[in-house]
């Protein structure tokens, strides 16, 4: 099973970085999205810096729904995903592997790119180490949760509007709870217990989101 | 009980018995709507503080629990359809999901308009308000899923995956809400104790509750019954209902 799992993410990782130039595209949305806001509302150091952790989580959250949206797409198209379904080894590990290997592509350079969005938004040190935190821990959230969305959706031809209706009122906890941990953060308040939060919330999906994806790609592909 | 519930199972048996049912359904539904509206717009005494304009309650806090009440029935008939298969389960949920969301609007509308002129505002981002316009949402989520996937099987297997993920989301999306902002009144009927509300206005509560039940069932099992004539449109015994020639 492991042996599975680990061949499945080689598998996927190898296929993300043969596409190298998709693999800017979720990041480059992420940044646009921020950009927009001092554009739109004022560039204002106080006002940035008050709405920053709210901006690159809405952003983060966008982008995650944009990137995974082809989570299945090339793999329905090709047949792949069907040899799955109807491979021995139990379909939820597959698919966490391939959630897996989708969020260290996507959502791992968001981290990376969040701090320097911070620093654009003015964002005081502390709040945008709050912000790492959430979004280590809330990023893979946004792929298994989103993942869901995705495989009831991958038979369909229009099905990106449409995972976005689905999705965003289960996103809702997350962006809660992480907007208030960095804004507890740059107030100087403790963040633990919004942190536990979140971090109990990536255990109960991790453990459940799996077998729902394989549900409903089993309901979808059929 | 499980050979009539295998029986309710058969479409054709579901039809027939629900045709006899919806008459008596709506003319309870009829008599304890007038009598709720009674007791609650006539009967029941002003409010000490919020004077007549309480009485929006009689129509708000029944729609407010229908809404929760539709979607836990719909993720339980989900889950039936999911675990054993029972097309009728699929059926159910499938033709509650916009009475629910119809239901969700109405909580929402008449809860803007009592909050007017109690709160001073159409709308403010309480825990509450909001975590009932997420359930607006989840239920808007479920009817676009559905609509998108052309065949009705696999729709309604998809939408009852989404549905009982949602079930799951609903308390934690409600917590974190309630968490980030709360100005609602607190609830008045279902606390363990006495409740805190006054029999006179209670009453009348309850009585409206019952009649949107009901009225739920009756609109559900119309509802029901015309997609199954839909769904079964090429069997015998639809065919012979409506006096067309058995298929050849």
């Amino acid at each position: 099973m492991l042996q599975a799992f680990n061949a499945m993410m080689k598998r996927d990782l190898l296929l993300a970085f043969r596409h190298r130039g998709e693999l800017a595209n979720p990041l480059l949305f992420f940044f646009m999205i921020v950009t927009l806001f001092p554009l739109g509302v004022s560039p204002e150091v106080v006002l940035l810096r008050k709405i920053a952790p709210g901006v690159i989580w809405i952003a983060a959250l966008l982008a995650a729904l944009f990137s995974l949206e082809s989570l299945f797409r090339s793999d329905f198209e090709d047949g792949a995903l069907e040899q799955m379904l109807l491979s021995p080894q139990p379909l939820s590990v597959l698919v966490l592997a391939k959630v897996l290997a989708h969020w260290l592509v996507s959502g791992l350079p968001m981290l990376l790119l969040a701090p320097l969005l911070g620093l654009l938004l003015a964002m005081p040190e502390r709040a945008i180490a709050a912000l790492e935190l959430t979004l280590a821990i809330g990023t893979p959230l946004l792929s298994l949760i989103g993942a869901i969305g995705v495989a009831l959706t991958v038979g369909l031809r229009r099905g990106g509007v449409l995972l976005t209706l689905l999705i965003m009122p289960l996103y809702i906890p997350v962006l809660i709870f992480a907007t208030n941990a960095v804004t507890a953060a740059a107030a100087g308040m403790p963040i633990a217990g919004q942190i536990y939060f979140l971090a109990s919330l990536l255990v109960l999906a991790l453990t459940l989101a799996p077998l729902a994806i394989a549900a409903a790609l089993r309901i979808s592909v059929s | 009980m499980w050979q009539f519930l295998h029986k309710m199972a058969s479409p054709k048996y579901f039809y027939d018995i629900s045709g006899k049912w919806i008459p008596w359904l709506g003319g309870l539904t009829v008599i304890t709507l007038l009598a709720g509206l009674y007791y609650g717009l006539v009967k029941a005494p002003p409010d000490y503080q919020q004077g007549e304009s309480y009485r929006i309650m009689f129509i708000h806090v029944p729609s407010a629990w229908m809404s929760m009440f539709i979607y836990v029935l719909m993720a339980m008939w989900s889950g039936i359809n999911l675990i054993w298969n029972i097309k009728l389960a699929d059926v159910m949920t499938v033709s509650s999901a916009s009475l629910g969301a119809s239901f969700t609007l109405l909580a929402l509308v008449t809860g803007s308009l009592w909050g007017k002129p109690m709160w001073g505002a159409w709308w403010v981002w309480d825990a509450r308000l909001t975590s009932e316009l997420i359930l607006l949402f989840l239920y808007l989520g479920y009817i676009a899923l559905v609509s998108a996937i052309e065949d009705r099987r696999t729709a309604a297997r998809a939408g009852g995956v989404l549905i009982l993920v949602g079930v799951v989301n609903i308390p934690i999306i409600h917590y974190s809400v309630e968490w980030w902002n709360t100005l609602h009144q607190g609830p008045t009927v279902t606390k363990f104790d006495k409740p805190s509300i006054h029999l006179s206005m209670l009453i009348p509560l309850l009585i409206m509750a019952v009649s949107f039940k009901l009225y739920y069932l009756t609109v559900v099992l119309m509802r029901a019954r015309t997609e199954v004539l839909d769904r079964e449109r090429r069997s015998a015994w639809v065919r012979e209902l409506f006096g067309a020639k058995p298929a050849s």
